[in-house]
C-alpha cells in the first residue's frame, strides 16, 4: 500500500490531534476530519495509528471511512469542485455540467486529476436550490452555472 | 419484579417486564422468522424479518426490538405481517444470486426456508441489480462471498460483542456496503484469529467453511460431544457423513454459549486422518510390523507377569492421560491399583497443575477453579496472571473482553504483552518467575493503605498475623526491582484488585510451571484471602486447566498419592473401602510421580511402562533425558491415536479409538462433568481406550466385567464422594459442576460458600525465591515457553490439519529487538539455541511485546523448547521448572 503520512507527520498527528480528542466521546469522527483536512486523505497508516492509538480496531474505522464520501483513502485535488446534484440543479442541467468537466479536466465523476489539482467530488444538494445550478469550488459558492460559462469559472484554478 | 399482561396471538400471558416482544413468543414457542436477531446480541433490528403486528400501532414493528409493554395485543401472523415479511423477502431475493442448486449452504440456509415458507416466486418480483463483488478467500478456513450477503450483521456483532475483536465491519454504504476485513483487504492484515464464530451464525451462504468434503445437510447426522482440546470443555455438534467428520458446529448454552475457537472448529481433521493407527503394531528387530489384536495381548500380558514375578509391582508404572474420559482414567488406575498393584500411576498433570492441587489444597482444602466459566462475565476486576487466556483458552478469552466491555477492570501480569495486555488498565510486564515478589507486594500496598477486608479475614481465614510478617517490609519499590516493572504499577494494580466486590484471579502455567509453584500458588491464596475474594459467586481463584480433562483424570486419582476424588492411599479407611469394591489387597504407599518414574526408568528401577495418551518425549523437559529413560525400560506399551514421538520407543503400540468414536464424560476446566458421544464407528481395528484396559485387566486374572462408560461412572460415583450424585442420565443435556454431593444435589456452582473446604482459609507467609537457573554470563538469556493459539500441545493432532500448520510451521523464538540487534539476528532468521540440556533450531521472531533478554518458545514442536528447558523440581508437588531457564544464541544457520 502506499503512504501518504510519513512517520514525523504521523508522530504529530498523534500528539496534536489524537491527544487532543482522546478523552472526549465518541472522538472518532473529529480525528478523522482533522487528517482529511491536513492531508487531503485518512490512509491507511493513519487509521492504523488511531486504531492502536483508541484501541479500536481498523474494520470499525475503515467502516466509518468508506461509508463518509468526504473521507478518500488517497489524497484529494488541490481543490475540491462539488458540482450540486440536488432536485433543483439536476433540472438546471447538473449531469450536463459534470459531464463538461469531467471532459475539460479529463477526469471521472468521485476521482481526482492526474495533476493532483481537482477533485470532481459527489456532491447532494447544498441548499441554495434558487440560485441552480450550484457549483461548489472549495468553499467558494458559484451560482447559476451554466455549461457555457463553467470552464471560465474554472480557469482561474487551474494554475493556483 | 413487575408482572405485565401481554395477549399474543389470541392468548393471554402474564410476564416479567423488562424484554423485547420476540422473547416472549419464544416461551409459546411460535416461531418468527428472524435474520439478524441472536438472543446474546443487542438488538440490530436490520432484518425486518420479525416484523409483528401490535393493535394500538399504526405500523408493524420489530418483535427483536420493540419493549413489550402492559395490556398489549400482539399478532406475529396477521395477514399483514405476513404479507409484509413476504415483502422482504422479495427485495432481499432481488439482489441476490439465484444459485441455490450449485451452493454449498443448500439446506441450510435461512433465506432459502424462508422464502419455501412464504411461497416466493422463482423469478424475483423486483429485478434487482445483482451485485458484483469477489469472493474474499483469504482465511485459510472460510471464505467471504458478499454477493450472497445480506448484510444481517450477524458476523459483525458477533466478531465485534461476542468475541471482542470487531475483525469484520461494513465498508462503503447504501447499495454498495458489503462486509469485510479492514481496508477490504485479506485476513492477515486484521486481528482475525479464525474462530469461526461469524461463519457458524451466517445465515446464508455469504460465509462458508473451505472444504473438500462436499455434503448437503440432509445426508448428514449430527452428535452433541465435548470439545477435545482445551479445558473450557466447549459443547459442539459433529456433522458427519459416511462414518468421516464433514464439520463442527458450535452448541448454544453452558458452558460455551455458541463460541468455539480455531481448533474446536477447524482443527478435527485428524479424527478421519490417513496416519491413524488401525491395528496393534509390535516392534521386531527395531521394526514395527502390523499385529493382531491377540498377539499384542498375550505379548503385554506375557511381559507384565514375567516383570511382576521377577521384580515385583513397584517396576511398573503408569501414565494415565488428561485426553482421554474419566471413565477410561479410572480403569487405568484400577488396573495399576487393583491388578498390577502399584500406586505408581501419574499423568501430564503433573507437568501443568501439580503446584494448584497442591497449593490449593493447603490454603483451601480444593484444587480447582472455585468459580464457572459463566461468573466470568459477571467480574468487576479481572486479574490474569500467568495466562494467555486468549490463546490457550480462547473461549474464556472471549467471555473476559465481554465482560471488559461491560465495565469490568483489566489487570495483566505476564512477561509478554499478551493480546488481552492490550487496553488492559494495568499490564505488568514482570520477569519469568517472579510472581511471588509481585504478590507480595501489592498486598504490601492493599495492607498499609487499609484496602484489605478486616472482617473477611478474622470470620474466615487463620494464620494472618504470621503471614502479615512476610509482606509488611515488601515494598511496591522493592517488587519492582525484583520485577523488572514500576512500582506505580504495582499500587495501581494492587489498589483496582483491593476495589473490586467481585474480584477474580485467572492464573494459568505462569504460576505453576516453577521450582516454587506450590509457593506461587499459596502466594495467589493469600491475595484473594486478603480482600476477601473467594467463597463468593464472581469472585475466586481459578486456575484455568489445559486439557479438555485433565481436570478429571486427576479426580479420577490418575495421581500417585490419590484414589478417584482426592482420597489418600494412605488412609487406612479409604484403603479400606477401596480393598473391599475392587476385592484385592491395596498398597498404601504414595507412589511416584511422574519426573521420578521416568528417573526410575533411567536408574533401571523401573522395568514397565504403560503410556495412554500421553507424549512425554515432546511435553516432558530435557528431551534427551526423557528419551534415554525410555530407551532404557524393559518394555514399553503406548496406547494412542497416531505413531507419535514417544511411540516410537514403545515395545508394543496400541491404536485406540478417538472422541468421535466413543462415549464418556470430561471434566473441564469448572469441575463440570460433560457428555461426549459416539458419532462414528471406530476407524480400522481401533478400540476405545477403556474396553482396552478392561480386556487386558481380565486377561491379566483379575474378574473385570466389560463395563459400558455409564456402567463405570456408576461404579466410580459409588466410591467418589464429589461425583457421588453423577450419573448419565442426570448429564444427558447439561453437564454437572461437582461436588455433586447426592443424586438430587444439584451440583456447585462455585466452591467454599460460607466454609472453605479445610474449615477456615489458611494464610501462608511466603517469601520471593528465584528461580533455580537464572542468567549468567555463558546463557545470559531468560527462556519462557507456552502454547499458541493454533496448535494444541505435542500437535499430535492440531498438527494434522494442512491450514493450522500453514500458520504455525516450525519452532520459533520471539526476541525483542533490542536483544535481536545485540546478536545481530533479523526476523526470520533461523538460528541455534542452547541451553545446559541441550540444542535446538528456531525461527527468530521479532516482537516488542517481550522483555529484554527475555526469549519465548511454544513448546509444541518435538526436539523443540523441552530440549532447553529445566528439569528442576518444585519439593511439594514435583512439578519442574518449564517457565525458567536460561539459554544463549548459538548462531545463524
Amino acid at each position: 500500500m502506499e503512504e501518504y503520512v510519513n512517520r514525523t507527520q504521523l508522530q504529530e498527528f498523534e500528539n496534536n490531534v489524537i491527544n487532543l480528542y482522546r478523552d472526549k466521546q465518541s472522538p472518532l469522527m473529529q480525528i478523522l476530519q482533522e487528517s482529511q483536512k491536513l492531508y487531503g486523505c485518512v490512509p491507511f497508516e493513519v487509521q492504523n495509528l488511531i486504531s492502536n492509538e483508541l484501541n479500536i480496531s481498523t474494520a470499525k474505522i475503515n467502516g466509518v471511512v468508506s461509508f463518509y464520501s468526504m473521507f478518500s483513502l488517497v489524497p484529494s485535488g488541490k481543490h475540491i469542485i462539488g458540482v450540486c446534484t440536488g432536485t433543483a440543479c439536476h433540472v438546471k442541467g447538473a449531469q450536463r455540467l459534470v459531464s463538461r468537466v469531467e471532459d475539460a479536466l479529463d477526469t471521472h465523476y468521485g476521482e481526482t486529476t492526474e495533476d493532483g489539482q481537482f477533485t470532481l467530488a459527489h456532491t447532494r444538494c447544498v441548499g441554495d436550490c434558487s440560485k441552480g445550478a450550484v457549483v461548489m469550488i472549495d468553499d467558494k459558492m458559484h451560482s447559476k452555472v451554466t455549461s457555457d460559462n463553467i470552464l471560465d469559472i474554472l480557469e482561474p484554478y487551474r494554475k493556483q | 419484579m413487575k408482572m405485565i399482561n401481554l395477549k399474543i396471538n389470541g392468548k393471554d400471558i402474564k410476564v416479567p417486564d423488562g424484554k423485547n416482544i420476540i422473547e416472549y413468543t419464544k416461551d409459546l414457542n411460535i416461531d418468527i422468522p428472524t435474520f439478524c436477531y441472536d438472543e446474546r446480541l443487542k438488538s440490530e433490528g436490520a432484518c425486518r424479518m420479525c416484523v409483528v403486528e401490535v393493535k394500538g400501532m399504526n405500523r408493524l414493528v420489530a418483535s427483536c426490538a420493540t419493549p413489550a409493554t402492559d395490556g398489549k395485543e400482539i399478532y406475529t401472523h396477521s395477514e399483514e405481517v405476513i404479507k409484509a415479511r413476504k415483502e422482504v423477502l422479495e427485495l432481499t431475493w432481488a439482489s441476490h444470486p439465484n444459485d441455490c442448486v450449485v451452493c454449498d449452504a443448500n439446506g441450510s440456509c435461512k433465506l432459502q426456508d424462508y422464502s419455501y415458507e412464504y411461497k416466493i416466486d422463482s423469478i424475483p418480483v423486483y429485478d434487482g441489480h445483482k451485485r458484483d463483488f469477489e469472493i474474499n478467500s483469504s482465511n485459510k478456513f472460510f471464505e467471504i462471498d458478499p454477493e450472497k450477503c445480506i448484510l444481517c450483521g450477524l458476523c459483525v456483532n458477533v466478531c465485534e460483542q461476542l468475541q471482542g475483536l470487531d475483525a469484520l465491519g461494513f465498508s462503503e454504504r447504501g447499495y454498495k456496503t458489503y462486509v469485510s476485513f479492514a481496508y477490504n483487504a485479506g485476513m492477515e492484515t486484521s486481528n482475525c484469529v479464525s474462530c469461526g464464530n461469524c461463519v457458524s451464525v451466517c445465515p446464508t451462504g455469504a460465509m462458508m467453511e473451505k472444504t473438500e468434503d462436499i455434503f448437503r445437510s440432509w445426508e448428514t447426522t449430527r452428535t452433541r460431544t465435548t470439545c477435545p482440546y482445551c479445558g473450557v470443555g466447549c459443547q459442539f455438534d459433529l456433522v458427519v457423513k459416511n462414518n468421516k467428520v464433514v464439520q463442527i458446529d458450535p452448541a448454544p448454552g453452558t458452558p460455551n454459549e455458541g463460541l468455539l475457537c480455531v481448533k474446536g472448529k477447524f482443527a478435527f481433521k485428524f479424527i478421519n486422518h490417513e496416519g491413524r493407527l488401525k491395528t496393534p503394531l509390535i516392534k521386531e528387530n527395531g521394526e514395527f510390523r502390523e499385529a493382531s489384536w491377540e498377539e499384542a495381548y498375550s505379548l503385554i500380558t506375557e511381559k507384565i507377569t514375567g516383570i511382576k514375578k521377577e521384580f515385583g509391582p513397584g517396576a511398573f508404572a503408569g501414565l494415565a492421560s488428561a485426553k482421554v474420559t474419566n471413565e477410561e482414567n479410572y480403569m487405568f488406575q484400577k488396573l495399576f491399583r487393583a491388578v498390577i498393584g502399584t500406586n505408581n500411576v501419574d499423568h501430564c498433570a503433573r507437568l501443568c497443575h501439580a503446584s494448584t492441587v497442591a497449593g490449593l489444597a493447603i490454603t483451601l482444602g480444593s484444587g480447582a477453579m472455585t468459580n464457572s466459566i459463566a461468573e466470568v462475565k459477571g467480574n468487576d476486576v479481572i486479574f490474569i496472571i500467568g495466562s494467555n487466556t486468549t490463546e490457550t483458552h480462547p473461549v474464556i478469552g472471549a467471555f473476559m473482553k465481554q465482560a471488559k466491555a461491560q465495565g469490568a477492570k483489566i489487570i495483566v501480569a505476564d512477561p509478554r504483552k499478551i493480546d488481552l495486555a492490550f487496553g488492559a488498565n494495568v499490564y505488568l510486564g514482570i520477569k519469568p518467575g517472579t510472581n511471588v515478589a509481585l504478590l507480595n507486594a501489592m498486598m504490601n500496598v492493599i495492607y498499609h493503605e487499609g484496602l484489605y477486608d478486616k472482617s473477611y479475614i478474622d470470620s474466615r481465614t487463620e494464620n494472618f498475623d504470621k503471614f502479615l510478617e512476610s509482606i509488611k517490609e515488601f515494598t511496591p519499590e522493592m517488587g519492582a526491582e525484583i520485577c523488572g516493572c514500576k512500582a506505580e504499577d504495582i499500587r495501581k494494580a494492587a489498589r483496582i484488585y483491593a476495589s473490586g466486590n467481585k474480584a477474580a484471579i485467572y492464573y494459568a502455567m505462569g504460576i505453576t510451571q516453577h521450582s516454587q509453584g506450590t509457593n506461587h500458588v499459596k502466594s495467589i491464596a493469600n491475595i484473594a484471602l486478603l480482600c476477601g475474594n473467594v467463597g463468593k459467586e464472581n469472585a475466586g481463584i481459578n486456575p484455568l486447566r489445559g486439557q479438555n480433562n485433565v481436570q478429571g483424570a486427576c479426580d479420577m486419582g490418575g495421581l500417585p498419592d490419590v484414589y478417584p476424588g482426592y482420597q489418600k492411599v494412605f488412609n487406612k479407611e479409604v484403603q479400606a473401602k477401596f480393598e473391599k469394591a475392587w476385592d484385592v489387597k491395596l498398597d498404601d504407599k504414595v507412589g511416584l510421580s511422574l519426573p521420578h518414574i521416568l528417573n526410575g526408568a533411567y536408574e533401571d528401577k523401573i522395568k514397565f511402562m504403560y503410556i495412554m495418551g500421553e507424549n512425554p518425549v515432546v511435553s516432558d523437559p530435557d528431551t534427551t533425558h526423557v528419551k534415554k529413560s525410555l530407551e532404557n525400560l524393559d518394555f514399553l506399551v503406548v496406547q494412542d491415536l497416531f505413531v507419535t514421538e514417544t511411540a516410537q520407543y514403545a515395545d508394543v503400540i496400541l491404536p485406540a479409538s478417538s472422541y468421535a468414536e466413543k462415549d464418556g464424560t470430561f471434566t473441564n476446566t469448572e469441575r463440570r462433568v460433560q457428555k461426549i458421544r459416539k458419532a462414528i464407528e471406530p476407524i480400522g481395528e481401533s478400540k476405545p481406550d477403556i474396553v482396552i484396559i478392561q480386556e487386558i485387566m481380565n486377561l491379566l486374572g483379575y474378574n473385570q466385567g466389560i463395563l459400558t462408560s455409564s456402567q463405570v461412572m456408576d461404579e466410580l460415583a459409588l466410591l467418589t464422594p464429589i461425583y457421588k450424585g453423577i450419573s448419565y442420565s442426570r448429564i444427558d443435556e447439561v453437564g454437572l459442576q461437582w461436588p455433586v454431593k447426592d443424586k438430587k444435589h444439584p451440583g456447585t456452582k462455585f466452591l467454599h460458600e460460607g466454609r472453605f473446604s479445610r474449615g477456615k482459609g489458611l494464610f501462608s507467609p511466603v517469601d520471593y525465591i528465584a528461580a533455580q537457573e537464572l542468567p549468567d554470563e555463558e546463557y545470559p538469556l531468560i527462556l519462557t515457553t507456552g502454547r499458541v493459539l493454533y496448535h494444541y500441545h505435542t500437535i499430535t493432532m492440531t498438527g494434522k490439519n494442512k491450514e493450522i500448520n500453514e500458520i504455525v510451521p516450525a519452532n520459533y523464538i520471539e526476541i525483542h529487538p533490542k536483544t535481536a540487534a545485540l546478536y545481530n539476528v533479523k526476523h526470520m532468521d533461523k538460528i541455534s539455541v542452547s541451553s545446559r540440556r541441550g540444542k535446538t533450531i528456531a525461527d527468530v521472531h521479532i516482537t516488542e511485546n517481550i522483555g529484554e533478554m527475555i526469549v519465548f518458545m511454544p513448546f509444541h514442536f518435538a526436539d523443540g523448547a523441552n530440549m532447553l528447558t529445566n528439569s528442576a523440581l518444585d519439593e511439594t508437588c514435583h512439578i519442574p521448572e518449564l517457565k525458567v531457564c536460561a539459554v544463549k544464541i548459538d548462531n545463524k544457520i
